[in-house]
Formats: structure tokens, sequence, C-alpha cells
């Protein structure tokens, strides 16, 4: 079937099976390698996108689902070659080692941020609960997203 | 890394559309709703569906209501939707204890209500609050429209009173005076379905307890409805000791199996202690003084 997904602004036409993973359409269609994918039981979060607008593991979404939709990946969080105040939170506050969680992390604190620009270290951890991190021990995760948090009400204020 | 058997895939625009496409593809097609159960389950290869009917532009299905005396609650609504729910958290409190610890928020984006009862996970939460409540569900066929109450929608492990061919449309949670419910769960990490859960609603009048439902997750092969309790609890002024007893009673009608989240007799104390527990919050909050 003809499935015509808009990732980060773009759209991306191609035939797929039904029971192609929305996952799979994103990193092998526009070649968008940045979307990880580390289970088969939905638990990892490694896949963590925005499907109009909401965090979703996109592991457990058919791309046929897809169809219509929009998708934002990490490599959308990016503006104008600006990194987004989650990456640089990320960056600052060494949010990572290994790097394999980090696009699924990433999405989902920007999805929280977006919601709720002041979250509590609770609240950040909850948000980010749909995904596993084997190395940084969430604590500079955690910062990450305070830092991104406190950035943007800086620069709000500024502007 | 797995990935589904392949299947045939069409998306329904109507409930009545849905019930054609299931007709016209016959038992081996299924409806996909959230998806978060069955797509984990076809990369298994625990399910293989030929066809997936996809009902999740069925807006129809996606609302909570109050409808005089009855709170209706369409089958697509989303965890989140419940969660965030002032009208449930006004009548009844138990969802957003459970949604708070129903898997994680990015998994609480897609699940609906009408997945996971359908699904009938024995571990699973809401199934255990539905029958805790006393709720009805209304089931749409071929035939018509029937309505189910939640201790005749279990039928075995993974299996309700939803045919091949049907579509679970609505939950349907009477409005009683004087109500008060909670949802205790525990779990091993955060998002996990639990080691056990209980759920728990008590309809207070003139200083006992007029009506009681105590509902169990992960503590037998299907959603345990303690019916005892109720008889127990019933005509019965609140108290401790009560808890207590029923706490008890709990723990030896369940029926748990050991797996890799406890042994049986772990888990049979773990019931006591949530039932207890449960009752308390649910009848702190009917005599509107939160514990
Ligand atoms: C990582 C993870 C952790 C989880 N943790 C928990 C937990 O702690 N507690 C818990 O309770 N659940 C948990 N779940 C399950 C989650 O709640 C699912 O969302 C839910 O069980 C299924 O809902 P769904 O809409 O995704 O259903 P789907 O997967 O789309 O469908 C499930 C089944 O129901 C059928 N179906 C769906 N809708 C209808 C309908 N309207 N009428 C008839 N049949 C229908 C489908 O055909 C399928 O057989 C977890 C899931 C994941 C992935
Ligand atoms: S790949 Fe692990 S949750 Fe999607
Ligand atoms: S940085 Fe390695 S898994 Fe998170």
């Amino acid at each position: 079937m003809q499935v015509t997904i808009t990732i980060n602004g773009e759209e991306v036409t191609r035939d797929v099976e039904p029971r192609m993973l929305l996952v799979h359409f994103i990193r092998e269609t526009p070649g968008l390698t940045g979307t990880h994918w580390g289970c088969d039981t939905s638990n990892c979060g490694a896949c963590i996108v925005r499907l109009d607008g909401q965090a979703v593991k996109s592991c457990t979404v058919l791309a046929a689902m897809a169809d219509g939709h929009e998708v934002t990946t990490v490599e959308g969080l990016e503006r104008d070659g600006r990194l987004d105040p989650v990456q640089e939170g990320f960056h600052e506050k060494h949010a990572l080692h290994c790097g394999f969680c980090t696009p699924g992390m990433m999405m989902a604190s920007r999805a929280l941020l977006d919601e709720n620009p002041d979250p509590t270290d609770e609240e950040i951890r909850t948000a980010i609960s749909g995904g596993i991190c084997r190395c940084t021990g969430y604590q500079n995760i955690v910062a990450a997203v305070r830092w991104a948090a406190e950035r943007e009400a800086e620069v709000k204020q500024e502007a | 890394m797995q990935t589904p058997a392949p299947c045939g895939y069409e998306r329904a625009t109507s409930v009545d559309g849905a019930l054609a496409a299931l007709a016209a593809h016959g038992p081996t097609a299924r409806l996909i709703a959230g998806g978060h159960s069955l797509l984990p389950m076809m990369k298994l290869r625990l399910a293989t569906p030929e066809h997936l009917v996809d009902i999740n532009d069925l807006d129809e299905l996606a609302y909570i209501e109050r409808d005089g005396d009855v709170i209706r609650i369409g089958a697509m609504t989303r965890h989140v939707e419940l969660q965030r729910s002032a009208l449930l958290a006004e009548h009844f409190a138990l969802f957003a204890d459970a949604e708070a610890v129903i898997a994680d928020p990015v998994v609480r984006n897609r699940g609906t209500i009408g997945g996971s009862l359908c699904q009938a996970d024995p571990g699973e939460d809401l199934s255990a609050v539905c029958a805790a409540i006393k709720a009805d569900v209304v089931i749409r066929g071929p035939a018509g429209e029937r309505v189910v109450s939640m201790d005749e929608f279990h039928v075995g492990p993974y299996v309700t009173a939803v045919a091949d061919g049907e579509i679970l449309t609505e939950i349907r949670v009477p409005i009683r005076p004087g109500a008060g419910s909670a949802h205790e769960k525990v779990e091993r990490r955060a998002g996990d379905f639990a080691i056990a859960a209980a759920s728990a609603a008590v309809w207070v009048g003139g200083g006992t307890f007029a009506d009681v439902g105590l509902a169990l997750a992960a503590a037998g092969p299907i959603t345990v409805d303690v019916t005892r309790v109720g008889e127990l609890l019933r005509g019965q002024p609140p108290g401790e000791e009560l808890f207590e007893a029923a706490g008890a009673i709990a723990a030896e009608d369940c029926m748990p199996m050991a797996d890799t989240r406890g042994p049986v007799d772990y888990k049979r104390h773990l019931v006591g202690v949530l039932t207890k527990r449960a009752l308390r919050r649910a009848t702190a909050r009917a005599l509107q003084q939160e514990a």
C-alpha cells in the first residue's frame, strides 16, 4: 500500500507492506537513522518520535497507521542550524554516554517542555520513564531537561 | 529483532464501517486500537491476524461524558485522557490512581480503554478498575447492540464477551451517592505491569457501606472479582478491623501464579495489604477525608 507521512516537514511517500513499523519507515525511507530501535516489547523508548505532536513509541505504530500524519524525529529538533535547548542541555549537562537512548529521551523531554515549561524533577522523571538508559543513571538527563527549561525561560524573558 | 507477520490493513471511518470490514474478512481479522498490546504480540507472533481494521480515526468513540446518572466512556478514549479527566476525578478517583501507574506516559498517549479491556490480560489494571466500580460495557455487532456487566465480561484469560465480528463501543458507570474509590498497585519498576494490584469502590450511606466492589489484577488467570469482600462489608460501618478481614479474604480468594514477578505466598500477602489500603483510601474519599 502507498503511505505518505510528513517527516520533519517533508512529505515522504513509499509503497510499504502494511506490517511495516513506523520506526523502520523513518530509518529506511528518508534514511533518518537518529531514531533508534532497541527492543521488541515497547519498553526501551529509543524509538520515541512525535506523531502529530504527541510522543509515541514508533516501534509500536505501523507506518500505515501514520499515513497522512506528521512525524517529528530527533533530526527535526534543530532549527536553522541551531540546536534545540534540549539538545544543548544534554551537551551542557553530559546527559549521554553511549547515546543509544538519547533520541528517545530528547523527544520525550521536548514533548514535556512544550506542555509544561517549568516541570519539577519528579515530572521530568515521569516524562522520561518510558525510556531506558543503561549508562547515565538518569541524573544528568534530569539536569539537562531542567537546564533546557531554565534556558527557555531566560530567552522568553529577554524577548 | 522482530517484525509482525504479513497482514492486510484498512482504516475504518465509522463503527458500521469497522463492523462491515470485520464481517468481510471473517475471524482472522482484528481491530487495532492503540496497538500497544496487539503489535508487541504480533512481533512475537503470539498474534497473527491476517487483516487489521484500524479504528484510530473513530473520534465518535473518544469521549468521557456525563449523561444523567451515568458516566459514559468511549472505547477509543486514551489512557492519558482518563488520567486527566476532571469528571472521572470527581466521581471515580481510582482512574487517576491507576493511570498514574499504567505503563509510562508515552504508552499512555496511545493505549485505549477499549483495547485494555478487550486484551483481557489478567495483569491489566483497567479491568480491575471497571469491575470494582461495577461498570457495564456496550458491545455492537452485526445483530445490534447489547449491554454486558463487567462480571459477565471476562470469559477466560485473554477472552471476553466480545465475539469475533463485534466491537466494544462504550463503558458505562452508574453514579451513585456516597461513592469513594482507589487503586493500589505494586510493580517491580516504573511502567511495569503489576506484581499485584487492587481496585476498591465503596458507596457509604447512613454511616454504613451500602455497596462495595473489590477486584484484583495480576492475582489469577483472569481479573479476580472478590465478591466475598462486598458480602462482608455491606451494611457494616467502616472500620479498620473490617478492612483487615477483607484483606484476609482477598488473600484467600485470589489465585496468583508464581512467575518472574514473585512466588505465590508473596503475591497473596501483597493482595491482602493492597486490598486493605485500597478499601481504606476509598472509604476516606467517600467520607471526604482524603487519606
Ligand atoms: C511497555 C508497556 C507497559 C504496559 N504496562 C501496563 C500496565 O502497567 N498496566 C496495564 O493495564 N496495561 C499496561 N500496558 C498495556 C496498555 O495499557 C495497552 O495500551 C492496552 O492493554 C491495550 O490498549 P490498546 O488500545 O493499545 O489495544 P490494542 O493493542 O490495539 O488491542 C488489544 C486487543 O483488543 C482488541 N480491541 C481493541 N479495541 C477494541 C474494541 N473497541 N472492540 C473490540 N476489540 C478491541 C484488539 O483487536 C486486540 O485484540 C502496557 C503496554 C506496554 C507496551
Ligand atoms: S524500540 Fe524499544 S520501545 Fe520502541
Ligand atoms: S546514554 Fe547509553 S543508554 Fe543512555
